[in-house]
């Protein structure tokens, strides 16, 4: 049995839910910005699958963007997170429930 | 079962196995770790796609300078455990409703992906086509397509890119008293 699209579609959906597990279960900030990047890869995986699918080159296109816009999101969630360590000492997200202290 | 069979259960088993890994350690560096070799088994995947530079920029952007960030941050807060307790009693989330509900919706899910798995697995698949012929692995086919028909959203990237910059080193920023 040769490895299809289907394939790729199961296992990006496993990714994903791992990926949504942590950001309900875990209680550490910074797992959960991991957390954040499983899913963003489980994505990366579906577009390059489908890219391939369709002999298209749009897909690893779409992929360079989320890479960046990961970039991005993970140099402004750390430094959300080291402001918010700074102010409570923790890392936990129950820690921080309100905007202004 | 041919090579690429092999190759895509061997590293999908692995990237499975090192991102339940992430989230079951309580370490995050050791998270950080497991997430790094999460990100090499989707690396060999793309190469299975025939997406090599995808792969090569995921283990560049991803592996080496994310997870780095990621890394860095860890060791510069130095909070090995994670302090849970004294907040899971007061938080309304945790109270039994609103966890009984969250555990339905999540079994819900679960549900959905057994679903799903079984009726893929139950239906005539469409392979792969022949791409031997005209490259979408050629690193000239994606800039070309980069730098000319996304080559706006290129552009809005690199803004993005420096708003986020410049918030990254507002909000670390020590407050001057």
């Amino acid at each position: 049995m040769d490895v299809t699209l289907n394939h790729y579609l199961v296992l990006s959906a496993i990714l994903f839910a791992i990926g949504t597990a942590g950001v309900f279960l875990r209680r550490n900030v910074i797992t959960l910005l991991l957390s954040i990047e499983i899913m963003l890869n489980a994505v990366n995986l579906t577009f390059v699958a489908a890219g391939r699918q369709f002999a298209a080159v749009d897909g690893q296109v779409i992929v360079f963007f989320v890479m960046t816009v990961a970039a991005a999101e993970a140099a402004v969630g750390l430094a959300i997170v080291i402001a918010l360590f700074r102010h409570r000492e923790s890392l936990n997200p129950e820690a921080f429930t309100s905007l202004k202290w | 079962m041919g090579f690429e069979t092999i190759g895509f259960y061997v590293l999908g088993a692995l990237a499975v196995a090192a991102s339940l890994g992430v989230i079951g350690q309580r370490n995050p560096i050791y998270s950080v770790m497991l997430l790094i070799g999460s990100f090499g088994a989707l690396a060999g995947l793309y190469i299975l796609l025939d997406s090599p530079f995808t792969a090569v920029t995921q283990i560049i952007v991803y592996a080496g300078a994310i997870m780095v960030l990621f890394l860095f941050v860890v060791m510069l807060l130095n909070v090995p455990r994670e302090d849970a307790a004294e907040w899971d009693r007061s938080h309304p989330l945790n109270r039994p409703g609103a966890r009984r509900l969250g555990a339905a919706l999540a079994v819900f899910l679960v549900l959905e992906l057994g679903w799903a798995v079984w009726h893929i697995s139950t239906r005539e698949a469409v392979a792969f086509k022949d791409i031997s012929s005209g490259g979408i692995s050629s690193v000239a086919a994606l800039g070309r397509s980069i730098f000319t028909d996304y080559a706006f959203q290129f552009e809005a990237t690199s803004i993005l890119i420096l708003a986020a910059m410049v918030g990254a080193v507002v909000l670390a920023r020590k407050e001057q008293e």
